[in-house]
């Protein structure tokens, strides 16, 4: 009836996990219970679970992008304790089966359930703003993909407290992760949860490609679109190319455990390597994926905060498709020194090296632009600043390791573990955070607290070096990554240096949460009437804040590159006679994205555990329900050209 | 509508429309066409053996173009320069993960002790 489905899959006697997951339900249980009580039950369907609207979507991306940092900087907050405490003979607190379970969910929850939707939500908020357009192309496929990243969201954490996490690194490698070395559901969980939102991700790509390449403001060629909507299209178009491999090396490694194929076994022709091979030709294109619309961010911070125009547009879409193309052909530097020869080594080392080219180009691009500007230290550009100096050690420390013999000595070691996270943590994070200070007055029409913004960059950013610095000095001196605990007492005391610096980044994550309650409290203070509190240079700053449903009350008319700054500069037509406001449709809220993703959590649910009746329902219900949306007949609303004049008229009074 | 001139049509309205019936009948008589052959060659004896895989994939590539022009109506015309340009990317993508695959596959074990001399030497 149950499948593989027992009571000793709830872990009753690892203290642990079980006092977390009941912590995790009271608190569930609390929100849920104040919903009910406050009534907000309807609101928050009408408003929000159903809603297609592309705002509201990029601030639920956002928000479950920030819950998941709390879980993952959880496991990494026990892992630099584990390791702060367990050098000569002692063992520390977290046994090695949970240890393992620990560090591949935090690589998992990291790249898949907060940089992913971080990046994604801003894309989703900021794209049809900055092109001038009402909507994505896809509106319902845009909730669809949200819904189907938070069941594998809720697939991922639901292994804290019914079973196991994979224990095989945050990329599953076989032959451990094959039926024969790993036979319960932890890598089942993981194969599941990431297949279930990676068709979100895959159905995101398209839409925006889409949105990008046909969806654009009357006027705005591509040589006049901000350099955001261009890291975003290559973002996108990668996410086209990349998660398809993805999807398809998940396949076969769920056939191998299912079906007893022998894709990637060690016995009847499997390959090994060929998993490996694959999975990093999607890897590295994914690490573009998340780190270019990053780099996009900073391109219109870096802009708006030194009161000019982007030096060097041109160069920097030019280095951003040129990443995009080259970021397919570099990825066998992910695994130098698993037996492959001098001559492909070199080719992908150089490879390497080159890629870093464009990337300079960048830099130099955001170092002209402050140059000689009005620049405005405000907490947007704080993270900019910080991004620079850190992203080009973390990009010196890649160059380094491209170098196959380097990484012979260097591979597998803590130097590793510090390289990636200078490059996301300092990349990637840090854009994630200057978008969400930056829009954060255009999502909800109030500003965000300045003081404590910039406290919690500066923790951030202080935390990070004594974090990860120590690091790379014990990847040196030999330590290497996903130990549990080491013989040497030489490491500890840099241990205990990183232990604090991650006690630092977990003030910045409080000051960031602090900061928002304190500018909730008190938003009546902080209310921006403009629409433009960082004087903009870019289309979503001409509109209100929060903006209407349909964005835009008249298409702009697009006159060249940072098209709201050439209006301000023109002059406002505020005096000219009021347009001829027209009823304007809207693709109408619907609950077929939850609807799907309900049905999706437990066919996955049900496929980890082999309780096959529950996947064939759960399987049908997807099947219905798509079917069910197919055939609707009412998709739009429209909102009349009254609302629309009364919004406008409210807006010019001041 | 009736004469089978479905290709000259869909160069006429590039990445518009889905096309005629006659077109996609046409479209469905060449891939049935290419389908066939492929099981024919792959039991004949009158082709010299070593040339079947290369008849193979010629037809497999006539194939995708079959599919790209008569059912994805992508052609080569301006109006159809993004459909066109993702096509390449594509192509481009799918080449270079399958011929890298290769590459690294095929140079994997030259690092590695051959696996006859590993076995004499855990004996």
């Amino acid at each position: 009836m149950f499948g593989k489905l027992t009571w000793d899959a709830i872990p009753f006697n690892q203290p642990i996990p079980f006092a977390t997951s009941l912590g995790v339900i009271a608190v569930i249980g609390a929100i849920v219970l104040l919903v009910l009580w406050k009534g907000w039950t309807r609101y928050l369907w009408d408003e929000w679970i159903t809603s297609v609207d592309h705002k509201r979507l990029g601030v639920m991306y956002a928000l479950l992008a920030l819950v998941m940092l709390v879980r993952g900087f959880t496991d990494a907050m026990m892992m630099r304790s584990q390791l702060a405490l367990a050098a000569g003979g002692a063992e520390g607190y977290l046994p090695p089966e949970h240890y393992n379970q620990i560090f591949s969910a935090h690589g998992t929850i990291m790249i898949f359930f907060v940089a992913m939707p971080f990046v994604i939500g801003l894309m989703n908020f900021a794209i049809p703003l900055q092109l001038g357009i009402r909507d994505v192309a896809f509106p319902v496929l845009n909730s669809v993909s949200f819904w189907l990243t938070a069941s594998g969201v809720l697939l991922v954490n639901l292994s804290l407290f019914i079973g196991s996490f994979a224990r095989t690194g945050w990329l599953v490698y076989p032959p451990l992760s094959e039926l024969a070395y790993s036979p319960d559901v932890g890598v089942d969980y993981y194969l599941w949860a990431l297949q279930i939102s990676g068709v979100g991700t895959l159905l995101t790509g398209i839409n925006f490609t889409t949105t990008i390449l046909k969806l654009r403001a009357p006027g705005m060629g591509y040589g006049r679109m901000p350099v955001f909507c261009w890291t975003a299209l290559a973002s996108n178009l990668l996410i086209i190319a990349a998660f398809p491999i993805l999807t398809a090396t998940f396949a076969m490694l769920l056939l191998d455990r299912y079906l007893g194929f022998h894709f990637f076994t060690t016995d009847a022709g499997g390959h090994a390597m060929m998993y490996i091979n694959l999975i990093w030709a999607w890897g590295h294109p994914e690490v573009y994926i998340l780190v270019l619309p990053a780099f996009g961010v900073f391109s219109e911070v870096i802009a708006t905060f030194s009161g000019k125009p982007l030096f060097g547009y041109r160069s920097m879409v030019a280095a951003t498709m040129g990443i995009c193309v080259l970021s397919f052909m570099v990825w066998l530097h992910h695994f130098f020194t698993m037996g492959a020869g001098a001559d492909v080594n070199a080719f992908f080392g150089v490879m390497t090296m080159i890629i870093a080219v464009p990337t300079g180009v960048k830099v130099f691009n955001w170092l002209f632009t402050l140059y000689g500007g009005r620049v405005r230290f405000s907490s947007p550009l704080m993270w900019a600043l910080g991004f620079m100096c850190t992203f080009v050690i973390g990009g010196m420390t890649g160059v380094l390791l491209s170098i196959p013999p380097a990484d012979f000595v260097l591979h597998n070691s803590l130097f590793l573990v510090a390289h990636f996270h200078n490059v996301i943590i300092g990349g990637v994070l840090f854009g994630a955070f200057a978008g969400y200070v930056y829009w954060f007055p255009k999502a909800f029409g109030f500003t965000l607290d300045e003081r404590l913004g910039k406290a919690a960059f500066w923790c951030w950013l202080v935390g990070f070096y004594l974090a990860f610095m120590p690091l790379y000095a014990l990847g040196l001196m030999g330590a290497t990554r996903r130990m549990q605990h080491y013989h040497e007492t030489g490491w500890q005391p840099l241990m205990i240096v990183a232990l604090a610096g991650a006690l630092v980044i977990l003030l910045g994550i409080v000051l960031t949460g602090l900061q928002l309650y304190v500018s909730i409290r008190t938003r009546a203070a902080r209310i921006d009437r403009t629409g433009d509190p960082w004087n903009g240079r870019t289309l979503e700053w001409s509109i209100a804040s929060p903006p209407p449903p349909w964005n835009f009350s008249t298409l702009p008319q697009v006159q060249g590159a940072d098209a709201y700054w050439g209006m301000k500069q023109a002059g406002r037509e505020a005096a000219a006679q009021e347009p001829e406001w027209q009823d304007i449709h809207l693709p109408r809220s619907t609950p077929v994205g939850v609807v799907l993703a309900f049905f999706a959590t437990f066919a996955g649910f049900a496929m980890i555990w082999h309780i096959w009746w529950l996947a064939i329902v759960g399987i049908a219900g997807l099947t219905v329900t798509a079917l069910a949306h197919a055939w609707r007949v009412d998709s739009e609303i429209t909102v009349p050209a009254r609302d629309i004049a009364e919004h406008e008229r409210r807006r010019q009074r001041p | 509508m009736s004469e089978p001139t479905t290709t000259a049509k869909a160069h006429r309205t590039p990445g518009k429309g889905h096309g005629s019936v006659a077109g996609y009948l046409a479209g469905l008589g060449f891939a049935v066409v290419l389908t066939l052959t492929s099981f024919w060659a792959a039991g004949t004896d009158t082709i010299w053996e070593p040339a079947v895989p290369i008849l193979l994939a010629a037809l497999a590539i006539g194939q995708m173009g079959v599919h790209v022009v008569f059912f994805f109506h992508i052609s080569s015309g301006p109006g159809d320069a993004n459909n066109f340009l993702a096509l390449l990317f594509g192509v481009f993508v799918v080449g270079l993960v399958v011929f890298g695959s290769m590459l690294i596959m095929a140079n994997l074990d030259a690092n590695m002790v051959p696996m006859d001399k590993l076995m004499r030497m855990q004996r």
